[in-house]
């Protein structure tokens, strides 16, 4: 593993909330067993981007895309998790879709305004803010290279 | 990056996931051969993270002997890794507990064996 710079754990209530949900009500969870999972998630990440590497690899990118993971997860044999992965892929990119449209729509309708002087340039301060969440949506579609 | 597992205008796939994104990257970059990871492997990782946290609480819950005792312990995360082909990778980070005297009870009957001059070949790992 590599050398950690900063926090590789997980937030506890998230993972706790998590554990909670797919547990029958009731049950109680003790902290080691909790901090044990939490170590676990870590772990797996870890596995998951590895192998998920692997697979970007032997396709000569460098870039870690969506069916890499799922490649992973069908090699590490978690395959109980495509389906659900696959939904969830489809619901983020239905979602991002919608993002970029409502967007875009915003835009039209900011054309259509009267143009006096003072719409002129509160339009032009929102154009900058849309332009640059638009590139900084860009901007995430891709981790920057950090090396 | 947000942090937040609330969902924001920027980043509204956290609604599809409840770990922070940004964390996950930072575990996820910490492997050395990766270079670059598109938003969508984030997105999937994440939640596949979700899925493995509830299918490893489920899976050691339900073969634990902490059903009768309605919790879910260490223990019962122990034995599953050690028991658990799909959990094996979780060996060495979840290993079983003994206690200490028996941890050092183990070594002093090694050690005799050792000295009797038999084939000492105990490699138990035992973890205290």
């Amino acid at each position: 593993m590599a050398e950690r710079p900063e926090d590789l754990n997980l937030p506890n209530a998230v993972i706790t909330r998590i554990i909670k949900e797919a547990l029958p009500d009731g049950v109680n969870i003790s902290k080691e067993a909790r901090s044990a999972i939490s170590r676990a998630a870590s772990v797996f990440v870890l596995y998951a981007t590895s192998c998920a590497n692997n697979f970007a690899m032997k396709g000569k990118r460098k870039t870690l895309n969506a069916s890499d993971v799922l490649s992973a997860m069908e090699e590490m044999e978690f395959q109980r998790f495509i389906t659900p992965l696959k939904e969830a892929l489809e619901a983020y990119r239905r979602e991002q879709k919608g993002k970029k449209e409502a967007s875009e729509q915003k835009k039209k309708d900011k054309d259509k305004k009267t143009d006096s002087e003072e719409q002129d340039r509160s339009r032009d301060e929102d154009n900058e803010e849309d332009e640059e969440r638009l590139e900084e949506e860009e901007q995430n579609e891709e981790e920057d290279v950090d090396n | 990056m947000a942090d937040v597992a609330v969902g924001k205008d920027k980043c509204g796939e956290q609604r599809l996931v409840s770990l922070p994104l940004s964390r996950i990257r930072v575990i996820m970059k910490s492997s050395p051969e990766v270079s670059s990871i598109n938003q969508e492997a984030l997105v999937l990782t994440a939640k596949a993270t979700e899925l493995f946290v509830q299918y490893l609480a489920t899976y050691s819950y339900r073969h634990g002997s902490g059903r009768e005792k309605k919790a879910l312990t260490y223990s019962d995360l122990a034995n599953t890794a050690a028991e658990s082909d799909t959990f094996q990778f979780l060996a060495d980070i979840l290993p079983k507990k003994i206690l200490a005297s028996k941890y050092l009870k183990m070594l002093k009957e090694k050690k005799e064996a050792d000295e009797d001059g038999d084939d000492g070949s105990d490699d138990d790992e035992a973890e205290s």
